[in-house]
This record gives C-alpha cells, structure tokens and sequence, in this order.
C-alpha cells in the first residue's frame, strides 16, 4: 500500500505537477496581496475600519472559493485517470500481478493522492491568509476550520474520482465528476431559492443533492468557519434573499452532516475497492 | 480443485466475455523445471490464458492452480504471486522511474528481503541494461523496455516466470539473449511459461508445448512426440509397381519416381516391415531416414486439421 502512495507522490513531483502547482499559487497569492493591499484606497471616499473587515472577510471567501475550485479540479484531475490510466497502458498488470490486493492499490492511491491535496490546501490557504494579514491586517477567524472543510471537499471528490477511475477513462471519469461537483453547487443556491421563496420542493432539491454528493455541505462549512460576526449583521440586514448566496453559510453545517461526509467517504471508497476488485485487467 | 505438484495446472478452465469464450476448457500441466511453450493463433485465448493464472482476470468455470495455489482461494494465490515473476505482452513501466527504480518498486511489491541492491544489478547484468541503470524508462526504446520487463520478471529468482511474448520487441541480438536466459533459467530448475508466437523460439528453447486453438488445447507433449513424423525418406532402386502394391496392402503409402520416395504411414516399430516388403519385391534399400517436421509444420497441420 505505502509504494503505491508513495509512487503518487513521486510521481508527482517528478512530472512537475508539484513544480507548476506552488507557482501558480505564488502568483495567485502575490495577485490578491496586492489586491488586498489595494482594498482601503480603491473608492472615492476612504472606507471606515468596519466596512475594510467586510469587504476583506467577502473577498477572503472569494479567495477561498477559487482555492476551493482548484482544489475540487486537481482532486478530480489526478484521481480520475489514476487508476484507469494504469490499468489501460499496461502498468498495473506487472504491478498487480504481485503479491498485492486490490484494496493495497486503491488504497495506496488514496492515500498519496490525500497527502498531495491535503499539502496543497493547508500549504496555499495559510500562505494566501498570511499575505491578507500582511496587506491589510485581516484574518479570518476559524482558518484551520475552513482548510479543513476544504480538504474534506476535496477529499470527496478524489474518493468519487477514484471510484469512477476504477471502471471509466480517465477523461470520461473526469468529466463525470466535474458536472456532478457543478450540478452539487447549482443545487446548493437551488435550495438557498427555495428558502426565499419559502418552497419545501426546492429546499427539499438542495438537501438530497447535498447528500448525494456532500462537497456544496463542505464548502459552506469552510464559508461559515471564514466568516466575522460583522458579516451575519450584514447578511441578517440583507433578509433572506441572503440564503441564496453560494459565499454566504448562516450556519456550520449539521454535526450530523459532517459524520455523513465522513460516511459518504468511506462508503464510496470501498465501493471504489469493491469495483476494481472486480475489474479484470 | 485439489493442489497440484505441478507449478501450473489447469483443469477445464474457461473464460467467458458476454458471447464471446475466450477460453473454453483449458486443461494442462507445466511441470517443475521445464520451460513450457504455449502456441496459439492470435484469439486463440493464451494471454487471457496468462491473466487467468496471475489472478488479473477471474475465471467463468474451472481451475487453475499455481505453486499449489488455487486460483479461486485468492489470498493464497496472493502469497504464491511472491514466487512468481511475470512479464506482460503490454508491458509498460513508469516513465518518469529509472530502470533501477523500477527494479527496486518490484523488489518491494514483491515482498523480497532487503538489501535489493545485489539483485537489482544481477537482474539489470542479464538483461543488459547495466549501463542504462540510471537512466529513466521514458527515454527507454521498446525494446530496452521489454528488456526492463524481462529483469522485472526475473527479480527474486522466482519458482515461476511467465513470459508473455517476451521478444517481441527485440531484436536479434536480444531474441538470442532472451533464448541464453531462458536455458539459465532452465538449468536453475525455473518453470518458464512461454507464450509466443515465434516458433522457431519456441523449438530452440522449450521442452514441453500446448497448441491452444479457440480456447483449447489442441495437442500438448515434447517436442519429440509433437513432432514425430510416421513419414520416412526413402532411397532404393528397383521399386517395382507390384512392390508398390504390396506395400500398400501392409498399409504404407509410397510416394514419388525414380530412386526417391516418401513413405506415409510409418511410425518408427514398422521400419523394418517397410524395408523387408521392399527387400522381398525385389528392390535395392541405400538408406531410411525419418521425415523431421519443423515446429511451424506441426502448428499449420494442426490447426489446419482443425479448420
């Protein structure tokens, strides 16, 4: 099991992944620095200590969003074709002609494609919320809360990704997992509209979609965790309209949600093992 | 399906996709020691065959077992895999490793005792890539990757090498090594499983052979009794056509004029009956000798016969 993780990591440092991963995230870091730096100086009329929190917590979300979404990407991007691109040119048939289980492979894969998101989320988040601090004296209050709810996003989608590698290619795999996690987001704000709208149907839509593929749960759960308490006065004043908002989370997420999320994890990981233990090679 | 003494046996093995029977009913033994031959058309089912007996496809029906391992009880294949070493017809290794890297992940998967590095450079020394150690497999032609596959597959000196098409991307020179490691192997006393197409490999190098058409075996033994010919060369003089008749009537078959002919029907104990009809009617015997066939012969009339 620990050479197939390990063999994900080398791999992905040898193929320059981890290389193109950290100067992308230096230059995004750098850019919204500066950005947030800019925050005080951007309107005409100079901006009170309170309203410099709000707009810096509003674009710490988006930040987190786009970290998020990368994080979601390169989730599915590596987990899709991990197994199935081994299987399809020939590599794992001198590897599981070993004395390896199906369970040691997916599992090894699992676990050094979880090493590599959980560097890049807890690596960039704390290097972007450095630099905000640096800027413009911001900090979020629960980061570690937030990191950790994104990682379990991601960790979701790797675990879906994975599943899917064990029987699609890696590029129908992907995409698989792509619309889902968009159909997963669409959802969310579905629901948000049907609490304005006071429609048991719609909120009904969100909460089974949320369950299905809990990652929409978890990215409201790293909103939530970012979130200053001057933002819930803001949000309370903006009425329910605020519901429908995707970078707006009134509320953590259910504790019985976060053991579903744990759940749907494990569940979807043995699937997973379940049916590349079937798959012939 | 009890355990066998044999390495490999198979016993009605089958192997179905949807309506198409890849295998259907394979039965054979690979004895301890010998380097077995396993020919087939293409279709014919061996590398399904192959993947059947490393546990990389499961079988519909039947059995097979390796080094007394069944390969229905999969935790006991699972530990019988250590002593087996296997290199793949599509055989393909991370790019992005160097060849020595890749020897040492194998030596790992295969769960063999550390140091690794002795054997490592042993197995890199027979296949010749002792210069290219460093190098990564990308940069690899197919033919240094089949090599590569070659040491991937002898690493741990296992009990069981299954090679599937193991020259096809090599040249001479390699075609030739491959043939030098296959006899060292033999004299380790290695069982070698050898599916290949090339047979005139094939004759040089294994003792036993399978022919396997549309899933089954179609004719299996030594080379010696594969190619036993009841066909014999003869030359004599005088061959009258009464001689002719009354050879037919003792059941051979003479063929060809003049003072050279082929004898059909003549299997080795019968000989002297042939060269005594022939003395008897008259004619002048210079010499008998047996028809040789040639592995290809054998392979084309068998699957001739049966088509």
């Amino acid at each position: 099991m620990l050479v197939t993780a390990r063999l994900v990591l080398v791999e992905a440092a040898r193929r320059r992944l981890i290389l193109a991963v950290i100067g992308l995230t230096l230059l995004a870091v750098v850019l919204t620095g500066w950005g947030f730096a800019r925050i005080p100086s951007v309107g005409t009329v100079p901006l009170t200590p309170d309203q410099i929190t709000l707009v810096a917590a509003q674009l710490t979300i988006l930040v987190a969003f786009m970290f998020s979404f990368v994080l979601a990407l390169s989730a599915v991007f590596v987990a899709a074709p991990a197994i199935s691109g081994e299987a399809e040119s020939g590599i794992a048939l001198a590897v599981l002609a070993r004395p390896i289980s199906r369970l040691e492979y997916v599992a090894g894969k699992w676990i050094g494609l979880a090493i590599l998101l959980l560097v890049y989320a807890a690596g960039s988040i704390a290097c972007e919320l450095v630099v905000i601090r640096l800027a413009i004296g911001y900090a979020p209050p629960s980061p570690p809360v937030a990191v950790l709810f994104l990682y379990a996003e991601s960790l979701v989608l790797l675990t879906l990704g994975l599943a899917l590698s064990t029987r699609l290619s890696g590029m129908v795999g992907g995409v698989v997992a792509l619309v889902l996690f968009g159909m997963t987001w669409i959802a969310g704000i579905v629901g948000g509209v049907g609490e304005i709208l006071g429609n048991d149907t719609l909120v009904r839509v969100g909460t089974i979609v949320k369950l299905i593929l809990p990652t929409d749960g978890l990215w409201r759960g790293a909103v939530h965790a970012l979130e200053p308490g001057s933002f819930f006065i803001a949000a309370r004043l903006a009425g329910p309209a605020a519901a429908a908002n995707p970078f707006y989370a009134p509320a953590p997420p259910a504790a019985a949600f976060d053991v579903w999320a744990v759940a749907w994890i494990v569940v979807v990981f043995a699937a997973a093992t379940w049916s590349f233990r079937a798959r012939e090679v | 399906m009890t355990a066998s003494s044999a390495p490999i046996e198979t016993v009605e093995l089958t192997k179905r996709y949807g309506r198409i029977t890849a295998l259907a009913g394979l039965s054979m033994r690979v004895e301890a020691g010998s380097v077995f031959g396993f020919l087939g058309p293409n279709g014919a089912g061996k590398t399904t065959a192959v993947k059947l007996l490393l546990g990389l496809a499961r079988p519909t029906s039947g059995d097979a077992v390796v080094l007394g391992a069944p390969v229905s009880d999969e935790p006991a294949h699972r530990a019988a895999r250590r002593r087996v070493g296997y290199l793949p017809e599509l055989f393909r290794y991370p790019g992005w490793l160097s060849a020595r890297e890749v020897l040492a992940v194998h030596c790992e998967l295969a769960r063999l005792e550390r140091p690794w590095g002795a054997q490592i450079d042993a197995a890199l020394r027979t296949v010749g890539l002792a210069e290219r150690a460093g190098d990564r497999v990308e940069g690899f032609s197919k033919g240094m990757q089949q090599r590569l596959g070659l040491a991937v597959a002898l690493l741990g000196s296992p009990e069981v090498v299954v090679l599937d098409e193991p020259t096809s991307a090599l040249d001479p020179v390699g075609r030739h090594d491959v043939r030098e490691i296959l006899r060292s192997l033999r004299a380790r006393g290695t069982t070698v499983f050898l599916n290949s197409h090339l047979l005139s490999e094939v004759e040089q190098v294994c003792d036993r052979v399978a022919v396997v058409d549309h899933g089954k075996v179609v004719a299996q033994g030594t080379l010696a009794e594969l190619l036993r010919s009841d066909s014999v060369r003869v030359r004599a003089a005088d061959v009258s056509v009464d001689v002719r008749a009354e050879a037919a009537r003792q059941g051979f078959a003479l063929e060809g004029d003049g003072d050279r002919l082929v004898a059909h029907g003549v299997d080795i104990e019968r000989v002297p009956l042939l060269v005594g009809t022939l003395v008897r009617g008259g004619a002048r015997v210079y010499s008998v000798e047996p028809v040789q066939q040639t592995l290809e012969d054998r392979f084309l009339q068998i699957l001739g016969e049966r088509h």
